[in-house]
């Protein structure tokens, strides 16, 4: 297969095509507006749409009507207009609506560096909307990568009926790589879940099946029923029986964990590493070259590169922190998912995070010095 | 019925505060016949949330009726709703109905009629909803000329959280928000969709609900986005809070020229301009509207468009 030489947000249009995506709806914002563009080139000649909504607000709530009448749907933001989603995001995870919505960070708060890189959304990905809401979200590490997960973050949409954020950096949204575009096969597509009986006055929308997923139909195809935002019964009725609201909201945390072994993270010399660098997007690729730097001076160092930041990828970080002398999670914020891996260690291990706030990447030499000084200090044992 | 007929304002006068037949108590009324809107609610969400007396109940009523002598099953129709007491009526319609985010129904129902544009996208909003919260989408709505169609509950005021001060709230009017007064100027939500370009634009009462039926099943009819107010009453908050009487007074009130507030209560507030006793304005009634321009689905070329 031949190879292209795209930017990064230009991958995530082609990978949202490739995916079968038909429908955007979106609002201009740095620096994600090429997803949008390319879009509003590609769509409309397939027959499919674009629609430039009037905020972030009225796009997902385009995108989850869309998804509702039957479309894979998606939009692309940056931080700002990721956080006038989170309402919309709560909207769809409680009431089971497939979408994709890819961010491409730039440093925060408020409208903070525009067009400079940073990892500080990862925590409203998480708890960006009230209540507590299960969630999935993809940090792709490159420019191919882009590619391959907004196919992925499709099928996980999909298939588990569930909002699924595509988080990644300025850096990697405007970088461009060679990227070979491959066309996904029915398994990599995936499908949505479908009722398994004909529409009756006792059907039952909100049923899950055997992998928790409601098996809900799309709008107008015979079934006549309810969707809601508040706490719903299997009928898709309002209700507050305390028991049945418990297990709904355990049902939505249990239904995303697939994802954990679908997006599997990638070790990196961690054979025998006994410090191991934690770290995803942009700063992954920085980390691995840090990892080179590391060895070449005799300590014994590897990396973990996630590509999944929600749920949580337990099952590697705890592996790591048994494992490991010293665990390094870098990341460009004041320390967010380092805390979660933190509390995963849960004391197995020393835990020294290396984070950068302002506007810039993290480079090979800055993590190994920090590498370095930590060994120098005895902390990392070479 | 023809436009100018439409457009005619009420001349007919009801009959004097506290005497009409459903006030005089004691009354029995006979049980009425099965009706065909009935084959049409959703039986299971019963029964339903509104408060005696609401206008609301008057206005889903008539719409049930309106919708019932078009359709024998509403399964090629989604209905589309925020967050109020109006939108919560929905989820009583056996359709495809989606109870959406508070002041969002419209953009949800974009999304929808868009990507399905053979489905009648009907959405019903009200006037905290619609115009506060979600006024900014009800203007974009209107432009894009969606072929949708919005029916705008308006009882002035924020029944569900409490009878809270809204966007339409009468100048003077006491909520439990303005309790000096609304000291606020309240908009024209048909005038206001009519200026930002939707091409089929209503008002109605609940005081006549075989007009709103009227007109209601035009906005259907129409190509584009059409757009009915319905002016209905909130006894529990704004009737009480303002002593207005029950459901029946606020009812009649609406087709005559009343004070909105109890006159000793306008008394007590600090603001001159409530000391003078507000009354209800005198709103146009009918088609205030009616034009033609392509859909956004059909300028998209969207298949299905204009079917």
């Amino acid at each position: 297969m031949s190879q292209q030489l795209i930017q990064g947000n230009e991958a995530c249009a082609r990978g949202a095509l490739a995916a079968g995506c038909t429908f955007f709806a979106g609002y201009p914002i740095s620096p994600s507006s090429e997803i949008a563009e390319l879009l509003a080139r590609e769509l409309p000649p397939r027959g499919s749409v674009f629609i430039q909504m009037e905020d972030e607000i009225a796009s997902m709530g385009a995108v989850l009507g869309a998804s509702l009448g039957g479309r894979r749907a998606m939009t692309a933001t940056s931080g700002p207009g990721f956080t006038l989603m989170q309402e919309h995001l709560g909207y769809a995870s409680l009431a089971e609506i497939p979408c994709v919505v890819v961010d491409v960070m730039r440093g925060g708060p408020s409208t903070g560096l525009p067009t400079s890189p940073a990892q500080g959304d990862v925590m409203q990905a998480r708890w960006g909307s009230h209540g507590d809401r299960a969630t999935i979200a993809l940090a792709p590490g490159n420019v191919q990568e882009v590619y391959s997960l907004t196919i992925e973050a499709f099928r996980l949409a999909e298939t588990l009926r569930t909002p699924v954020a595509v988080l990644y950096d300025e850096v990697i949204g405007h970088m461009r790589e060679g990227v070979v575009l491959h066309e996904p096969t029915p398994e990599e597509l995936g499908r949505r879940t479908a009722p398994r009986a004909a529409f009756s006055p006792t059907f039952l929308p909100y049923e899950p099946d055997e992998n928790g997923v409601a098996m809900l139909p799309d709008f107008g195809r015979g079934y006549r029923f309810h969707v809601t935002g508040l706490m719903h019964d299997e009928r898709g009725y309002p209700t507050s029986d305390h028991v049945k609201v418990a297990e709904l909201l355990e049902r939505l945390e249990r239904k995303v964990e697939p994802a954990v072994a679908a997006v599997p993270p990638e070790r990196y010399r961690l054979e025998d590493a006994s410090v191991v660098l934690v770290a995803y997007g942009i700063v992954a690729r920085t980390a691995r070259a840090a990892v080179d730097l590391l060895r070449r001076e005799g300590i014994r160092a590897g990396l973990l590169r996630t590509r999944l930041l929600w749920p949580l990828p337990a099952p590697a970080l705890t592996e790591v922190s048994s494992s490991a002398e010293l665990v390094v999670v870098a990341e460009m914020n004041r320390g967010q998912w380092a805390l979660e891996v933190e509390r995963l260690a849960g004391g197995k291990t020393v835990l020294a995070p290396y984070l950068k706030a302002g506007g810039s990447v993290i480079t090979a030499e800055e993590l190994a010095g920090h590498v370095r000084r930590l060994a120098r200090e005895g902390v990392a044992v070479s | 019925m023809t436009l100018e007929s439409l457009k005619k304002t009420p001349t007919k006068g009801p009959p004097p505060r506290g005497e009409s037949p459903a006030t005089a108590g004691g009354t029995t009324l006979p049980e009425p016949p099965p009706s065909a809107e009935k084959r049409l609610l959703r039986h299971g969400m019963m029964p339903h949330m509104l408060c005696p007396g609401c206008g609301h109940g008057i206005v889903f009523e008539a719409m049930l009726r309106a919708l019932a002598s078009r359709y024998e099953q509403l399964d090629d129709v989604a209905f589309v709703a925020g967050i109020g007491c109006s939108s919560r009526v929905v989820g009583y319609i056996d359709a495809c109905t989606l109870h959406t985010t508070h002041g969002r129904p419209l953009t949800f129902a974009t999304g929808l009629k868009l990507a399905r544009p053979e489905l009648k996208v009907v959405v019903v909003t009200g006037d905290g909803d619609g115009l506060s919260i979600g006024g900014n989408h009800l203007i974009h709505a209107a432009r894009r000329n969606v072929d949708l169609t919005c029916v705008l509950f308006n009882n002035e005021i924020y029944g569900m959280t409490g009878g809270q001060l809204a966007p339409t709230t009468i100048p003077g009017a006491y909520t439990s928000t303005s309790p000096q007064g609304n000291a606020e100027s309240p908009f024209d939500a048909a005038r206001l969709v009519e200026a930002a370009g939707a091409t089929y634009v209503a008002r109605a009462q609940s005081y006549r609900t075989r007009e709103f039926e009227d007109l209601f099943l035009r906005a259907l009819d129409h190509k584009g986005f059409s757009f009915v107010e319905v002016m209905t009453d909130c006894t529990e908050y704004f009737g009480r809070t303002n002593r207005l009487g029950n459901g029946a007074d606020l009812l009649f009130s609406q087709a005559r020229v009343e004070p909105a507030i109890d006159a000793d209560l306008a008394g007590r507030s600090t603001l001159k301009e409530v000391r003078s006793t507000p009354v209800r304005p005198v709103l146009e009634m009918g088609v205030l509207h009616e034009s033609s321009r392509p859909t956004l689905e059909e300028s998209m070329k969207l298949s299905g468009a204009g079917s």
